[in-house]
């Protein structure tokens, strides 16, 4: 085995995503006492030109029709063969919608241990996971010789992981990819919204307190009157009061309002990575120990349903 | 059309979360179990596919206390068999585990799709869903939201960020990961889950938990210390309201 720390590179129609240069920030962190180096591997076809600005000492590509876009077991094919080649002391994903669905099959084919939503890597060969929403951290030892990483934002920044100059470009050869049970027949575009709302300044987010459809009226009362959009967390979308545009999320829209008021939400860290670039976050939720009063700027622990009708009233007054 | 759903029960984060005495474990003696959200998702797609397609629902579960509860209620539901796999629980075993002891009944089902949570909120060690599929070399996709069958495939649309949908075509048998079914989880009335109670019964399977090596050793759990904290706005709802009017004004926004 090596010192050597990988990172497989994520692209979605021609752009390198931001968890690709976070994961790269890790892999630094963790090779920097080692003198492991840091290799990216960069899955594609006419895509070279993606490596140009990661921090990498190595870029591995390949180059193939079949992974144009990502289907998962085109990549576990390819990701096996590089692993059993390299034996790298870690490879890092992303726990996203391409980490996450390759992860679970390269663990049990490489029997290689998986640390799964690990926000952090460290010099000295620690991780540490954050799970139950964001209210439990968990640490250990990277387990040796190799280990398998799913990571998530949070503590390694994306701009170290994005260099300058371009890195080495090595290629690799892909293996055989018939026989793929899985194919990609075409991309749904998002559906045209009446608002978009990442370009609002002013969004009242309502989370799982809201509760149910009939109270979502209340925060667009409160929306009308400071004239503020209403958007929400991923368990309201998914009960269907409200539309998957107003989602805000690791699957939804990232958001940088000047003010994001948060009615209800936990603030789970797939919801945080999409609010963090809002100018101020204040949080109304009745759990003290709710993780969004760790990143929000004001807070209130309160019932929602208490605060919104004077909170109402007043705006209304205040405005005239 | 066979489908299998995977269903366990999770620590309710509602309530407040404590670490054991070992110090590197959650302390789930006295803590509400809920089923895991993603899981409930998949029941209900599974349930949404034999209406639409025809066939039989299986939801196969580890033994914890409260799983009949949601059993049985999967049954008011629509699901056809349930399966409780004895001699093993989601709060003391790895995803790596519960996905191998998933795997033998799995096998004898022979189910064209399997439906998992794509996630619950304490995997430590990877997703079962995507475990599994690796252990019975079948093909897994996660982040799924919507399923139909055309042809003996299924097309799955599949969730990238930013509402960006992918329409990925897979040939069964192949594991799915459930991040959210095409309707919210349907209500079922009390009396026609004690109806389910009469009509269907629990099947049980004894099976051995095997722990991987391939599970991480967690040395240490601990609660996050915030490098900061909000600023708490105190006192009665309506002062509250007020303070919140005066920032409000100073940020410039009304």
């Amino acid at each position: 085995m090596s010192a050597d720390a990988y990172v497989v590179i994520e692209h979605l129609r021609g752009q390198v995503t931001d968890i690709s240069y976070v994961m790269l920030a890790a892999a630094r962190e963790l090779v920097r006492d080692s003198g492991g180096k840091v290799v990216a591997i960069l899955l594609g076809h006419k895509a070279r030109e993606l490596s140009t600005d990661l921090s990498a000492d190595e870029v591995l590509y390949v180059d193939h029709p079949d992974l144009k876009d990502f289907i998962p077991d085109a990549y576990q094919a390819v990701l096996v063969g590089l692993i059993k080649e390299h034996q790298p002391r870690a490879v890092l994903m992303g726990n996203t919608s391409i980490g996450a669905d390759i992860a679970g099959a390269l663990s049990v084919t490489l029997d290689l241990p998986l640390v799964s939503s690990c926000r952090q890597l460290t010099s000295d060969g620690k991780f540490v996971c954050q799970i139950c929403g964001g209210k439990i951290l968990a640490e250990g030892a990277l387990p040796e010789p190799a280990s398998l990483v799913t990571m998530t934002p949070g503590v390694h920044k994306a701009e170290n992981g994005r260099a300058t100059t371009p890195p080495t470009v090595t290629d690799a050869q892909a293996p055989s990819l018939e026989g793929l049970r899985t194919q990609l027949r075409k991309y749904i575009e998002p559906e045209a919204a009446d608002v978009d709302i990442s370009k609002e300044s002013l969004l009242i987010a309502v989370g799982r307190g809201i509760q149910n459809q009939d109270n979502i009226a209340l925060a667009e009362e409160l929306a009308k009157a400071m004239g503020g959009t209403v958007c929400g967390s991923r368990p309201v979308v998914d009960q269907g009061w409200l539309a998957t545009s107003r989602l805000v999320g690791k699957s939804g829209k990232h958001v940088k309002p000047k003010v994001y008021l948060a009615l209800g939400i936990s603030g789970a860290p797939e919801h945080a990575e999409a609010i963090v670039d809002s100018d101020v976050i204040i949080a109304v939720n009745t759990d003290p120990a709710a993780p969004i009063f760790d990143f929000a700027k004001y807070g209130a622990e309160v019932d929602m349903f208490d605060v919104l009708p004077p909170l109402t009233e007043q705006v209304k007054q205040a405005k005239g | 059309m066979n489908i299998a759903v995977l269903a366990k029960l999770v620590p309710d984060l509602v309530e407040e979360l404590s670490i054991d005495a070992s110090g590197a474990k959650l302390d789930t003696s006295f803590a509400r179990l809920i089923v895991n959200e993603f899981d409930d998702h998949a029941i209900e797609e599974g349930i949404l596919l034999k209406e639409r397609f025809d066939g039989q629902v299986t939801i196969l579960a580890p033994d914890d206390e409260g799983i009949d509860d949601v059993l049985f209620t999967a049954a008011a539901k629509g699901a056809d068999r349930l399966l409780k796999l004895k001699g093993i629980s989601a709060m003391e075993t790895s995803s790596h585990a519960l996905a191998r002891a998933y795997a033998d009944v799995v096998l004898e089902l022979k189910p064209d799709l399997v439906l998992a949570g794509v996630q619950a909120h304490n995997d430590l060690d990877g997703s079962v869903g995507s475990l599994l599929a690796g252990m019975l070399n079948l093909p897994y996709v996660g982040y799924v939201s919507g399923i139909s069958m055309q042809d003996g495939q299924a097309a799955l649309r599949k969730e990238y960020p930013a509402g960006l949908i992918a329409e990925l075509q897979v040939t069964p048998p192949a594991v799915l990961g459930i991040q959210a079914a095409e309707q919210p989880p349907r209500y079922v009335a009390v009396s026609k889950v004690r109806q389910a109670m009469k009509s269907i019964s629990i099947e049980e399977r004894t099976v051995a938990p095997t722990e991987s090596p391939a599970v991480p050793h967690i040395g240490r759990m601990f609660k996050p210390e915030a490098a900061q904290h909000a600023i708490m706005l105190a006192g009665a709802p309506d002062e509250i309201a007020g303070k919140l009017v005066k920032i409000f004004k100073e940020i410039g926004v009304i």
